[in-house]
């Protein structure tokens, strides 16, 4: 029951931190980056179904606050969705609510997770797989009806 | 000098394990480890007889009980009270500061966290730290503030709720002592309560009906639970008192007497809390199995409810923490704790104005409170969500339910339960206005927008497919061949091509100088002026051709916007354009919110223009529709918001001014050329009366806005009653109960704002000659901060 030792605990709000992850591709220092993570109002969300659509997300997304952006995440090469998006908020509070309530919960019966973008730039809302959709498409082994079923090397063999 | 028997040892365990929450590395040192048998004993042996270490330990120690974990605080009032037996110096001290934070808390309007002080001092009592005499002196200074004159009816209110919700605490020592003084300040509070004004309470209840569960006034509620604790002699049974296995320890301690306080006088400033309503789903009867639910007047179900509701206080950021601290809340075995935590959390959400977190927060929480309790929790929630859907008669929170209802429908509800909930067969002989039908078509239509039209289609039981939502496809007027008798066909199909060939604006204006204007007698020659049926052939044709997605039509406002301004310039204008908008997306009102979203961001209409466009006559059929309301309030927000940031950028500017003042005034100033001075100063200061032109006209149109809005409501209504009395026909339509409902919505959500209008809105529009059905919700609010 006891709920752990220090003050930090109490005052804690981990579900608003930032988590371990840095896009690799992120063009500038790792303290450029956190910085920009620290005050972004954009949230990258992932774990989507290729058949949801900005619409849905975009009434999910709103119940943390006023939505002033959804990018659709796109196949590179088939420009089709691809299972991620961006989604920009107006106030960084609103975006720090839906990292804290929208975040592992579902849309289209898929829990769907959420972390903090340093900002969209163009070209970002491309998958960056070999294929054209998301890297963690290639090489997944297991079949997912809303994720275009087997992995791509799967399907390749 | 034991006064009371010891209790049983598991108390004493539970302050060991508790005690582990003390937090703060130097609280920490206090603590000895838990294979020693009384460890907050030991603790008391350890600290050092200096008092500005030991007050610094006090200020962690109060700060932590007043601010983080008032549900907990006994457990602090027992350290405090073994520190005092110590070391009397360091009771006295931490008195004296819990005091001072105590008036602080009153100076800067911090109401609830001074009741949680309020009620550790009277603990303290019961610790040997504070007399009992003065504590009543204290509760008599309280009282006597109902005395007060011409101060508003929410300072007593509060001076009375920290009196009476100190009780369950300490009522049971102080009439020990004093029963004499205890008596009178009773009879005093009675007779308080008895001729306090409850105009408000109406406005607050989330159910209409009082049956089965009354939806009491909180200080009625209270003085209800209070009372019974007097009948039953003080005996409290449900908050845990660890003080009473130091008993031994405590008693021999020296007690401090409180100062005289005398309760901070009323200012101008000052905001009391507002009244509530106190909401019950449940009673004994609920899960007959299970233990019994304290009575709605026990005092065990006002100390239960007050700290569950601390417990959300502090938890809220974490959804996993706060659903295990709920769930593990003591006393599990012998009260229905599921229940109580449901109806709570639903309290909270209902709550009037409005919830004290956001209102995601919470049926987050409920999902993970489903998580860890799958067996039983969720069966609850039915309970809870079922029964009002019963006594539906038009509860104010309708909107409110459909929320959380949305939310778990998609997220932890299957095809099943959504046929349980249809088995309320009688929705449909219903007349689908009247509040079930209404209910469920609703939270159909925001179940339809987390999925999508066929998903509803494929669930909804045949039976009951005229409840379902419409396919939300685009209406083109100008899409058939059948059509081409239409005024301006033609130029919509041109037009289409246009922009498919990525026409600028400059090749739309002059595809559209073609179109006739019906109102032609009313053209003042400059040829932009309000033409109806460019507006319709622009908006459909573009709306038509960016239907696909949300960030289509986004991308179409964006690179027609000079298009849209010029044809919108007028206000008839805004409000066509607003017209077309809903002609072609009517079926799909997420799309219309959206679309009127953006283009007041991107000002193509205003704020005002989209009230009157709400008010009008075309949107009559849709008026008691959710999504309406979701615009509106939306849009007053929106404005809100838009004074607040340009308000903050004033602010702003004036800083950096006075910082500049100050920086000159400490530079070397012996021969400050008064030009110079001038010349650094003039840039800042224009921009700052810019921005106060700015402030000021941003206020004014804020002001408007609520002023149009207030005034079509009261039209609206009057037409309404007037027709009903000369029609000889009942008021109380489905119709007329949504609307009124609307209208005090208005005030309640937006309450702060509202509040600075309160002289206009009472000199120009809820004037005594009003309808007194209309007139009554403004007086109802008025009494919430009487």
């Amino acid at each position: 029951m006891s709920s752990g030792g220090t003050l930090s605990i109490l005052r804690s709000d981990s579900y608003a931190e930032l988590s371990q992850y840095r896009d690799q591709h992120f063009r500038g220092t790792r303290y450029d980056q956190e910085r920009l993570l620290r005050k972004s109002c954009t949230l990258y969300v992932g774990n989507l179904s290729f058949y949801t659509t900005e619409e849905q997300i975009h009434e999910l997304f709103s119940k943390s606050g006023d939505i002033k952006k959804v990018i659709m995440g796109l196949d590179k090469v088939k420009k089709t969705a691809c299972g991620f998006c961006f989604v920009e908020y107006y106030a960084r509070g609103d975006a720090e609510n839906a990292m804290r309530y929208i975040n592992g919960t579902r849309l289209d019966d898929r829990i769907i997770r959420t972390d903090w973008d340093a900002g969209f730039k163009e070209g970002r809302q491309y998958g960056r797989g070999r294929s054209g959709g998301q890297v963690r498409d290639e090489y997944r082994q297991d079949y997912d009806a809303g994720r275009g079923g087997y992995g791509k090397t799967v399907q390749c063999q | 000098m034991s006064r009371r028997r010891h209790s049983d040892d598991s108390d004493a365990h539970l302050l060991e394990e508790r005690s582990w929450e003390c937090e703060d590395q130097k609280a920490d040192s206090l603590l000895a480890d838990s294979s020693t048998s009384s460890p907050l004993q030991r603790a008391g042996a350890e600290v050092p007889c200096q008092n500005h270490w030991v007050v610094s330990e006090g200020g962690v120690v109060q700060g932590l009980s007043a601010r983080l974990l008032p549900e907990k605080l006994t457990v602090y009032t027992t350290l405090v009270g073994l520190l005092n037996a110590r070391n009397y110096n360091f009771g006295g001290e931490f008195v004296e500061a819990m005091i001072r934070q105590l008036k602080e808390c009153l100076k800067v309007n911090m109401y609830n966290e001074a009741v949680h002080l309020v009620r550790f001092l009277s603990d303290l009592v019961n610790c040997h730290v504070i007399a009992a005499p003065s504590m009543v002196a204290m509760f008599e200074n309280f009282v006597s503030v109902t005395q007060e004159e011409d101060v508003p009816q929410v300072r007593c209110d509060w001076y009375m709720f920290a009196f009476l919700s100190s009780l369950p605490w300490v009522g049971k020592e102080l009439y020990e002592k004093k029963d004499a003084e205890m008596d009178r300040l009773l009879s005093q509070t009675e007779s308080y309560l008895k001729r306090r004004q409850k105009i408000h309470v109406p406005m607050l209840q989330v159910w209409t009906a009082d049956k089965p569960h009354p939806q009491e006034e909180y200080l009625d509620c209270l003085w209800s639970q209070i009372q019974k604790l007097k009948k039953d002699r003080w005996q409290e049974r449900h908050i845990l008192r660890p003080y009473l296995a130091f008993d031994s320890v405590l008693c021999e301690a020296l007690q401090h007497n409180l100062p005289p306080f005398t309760p901070p006088p009323h200012t101008e400033d000052s905001v009391y809390p507002m009244p509530r309503v106190i909401f019950r789903m449940f009673d004994y009867t609920d899960d007959p199995e299970g233990p019994v639910m304290p009575g709605s007047h026990s005092v065990e179900r006002f100390v239960i409810e007050e700290n569950l509701h601390c417990i959300i206080k502090s938890h809220w950021k974490e959804r996993k923490t706060c659903a295990a601290q709920l769930l593990s809340y003591p006393g599990n075995n012998k009260i229905p704790l599921n229940y109580h935590i449901v109806e709570v959390i639903f309290a909270e959400l209902f709550q009037l104005p409005s919830p004290p977190h956001i209102e995601v927060m919470y049926t987050t929480l409920l999902i993970e409170l489903c998580k860890l309790q799958p067996g039983s929790l969720p069966q609850v929630i039915y309970k809870l969500v079922f029964s009002p859907f019963e006594q539906l008669s038009v509860p104010l929170e309708l909107g409110r339910l459909t929320k959380p209802e949305g939310d778990k429908s998609t997220n932890s509800f299957t095809k099943s339960h959504l046929i349980l909930f249809f088995d309320r067969s009688d929705c449909l002989t219903q007349d689908l206005e009247k509040p079930k039908p209404k209910f469920v078509r609703e939270v159909l239509e925001k179940c339809m927008r987390l999925s999508y039209h066929q998903r509803i289609i494929d669930i909804v039981p045949a039976s009951f497919s005229v409840l379902s939502p419409a396919n939300p496809v685009c209406i083109y007027k100008y899409g058939d061949e059948s059509n081409r008798s239409l005024p301006g066909y033609t130029v919509a199909l041109c037009l289409t091509i246009a922009i498919k060939n990525k026409a600028s604006n400059d090749e739309i204006f002059s595809i559209l100088k073609d179109v006739p204007n019906p109102n032609q007698d009313d053209d003042d020659g400059e040829g932009f002026s309000f033409n109806p049926l460019k507006i319709e052939v622009f908006v459909q044709t573009l709306l038509h051709l960016a239907a696909k997605s949300f960030s289509h039509s986004f991308s179409a406002l964006a690179k027609f916007h000079e298009v849209f301004k010029t044809l919108a310039e007028s206000d008839e204008g805004k409000l066509h354009v607003l017209r077309v908008v809903y002609e072609v997306w009517k079926n799909h009102p997420q799309m219309i919110a959206v679309l009127v979203d953006k283009m007041i961001r991107t000002q193509i209409v205003d704020c005002a223009a989209v009230a009157n466009w709400i008010f009008s006559s075309e949107l009559a059929h849709d008026f008691t529709r959710f999504y309406i309301w979701e615009i509106l309030h939306s849009t007053i927000r929106k404005m809100n918001k838009h004074v607040l940031k340009i308000h903050k950028e004033l602010e702003e500017t004036k800083a950096r001014l006075a910082r500049q003042h100050k920086r000159r005034d400490s530079d070397d100033d012996d021969d400050d050329d008064d030009r110079s001075t001038d010349r650094e100063d003039g840039p800042l200061e224009e921009q700052i009366e810019r921005l106060q032109e700015k402030v000021e006209s941003a206020q004014s149109e804020q002001k408007n806005l609520f002023l149009v809005i207030f005034q079509r409501f009261i039209m609206l209504l009057t037409e309404h009653l007037v027709r009903c009395e000369t029609g000889g026909i009942d008021v109380f339509t489905p119709w007329y109960k949504s609307c009124i409902e609307r209208l005090q919505q208005i005030f309640l959500q937006h309450h702060q704002i509202i509040q600075q209008y309160m002289v206009t809105l009472e000199n120009l529009l809820f004037t005594a000659e009003l309808d007194h059905h209309i007139l009554a919700v403004f007086q109802q609010f008025c009494a919430l901060q009487a």
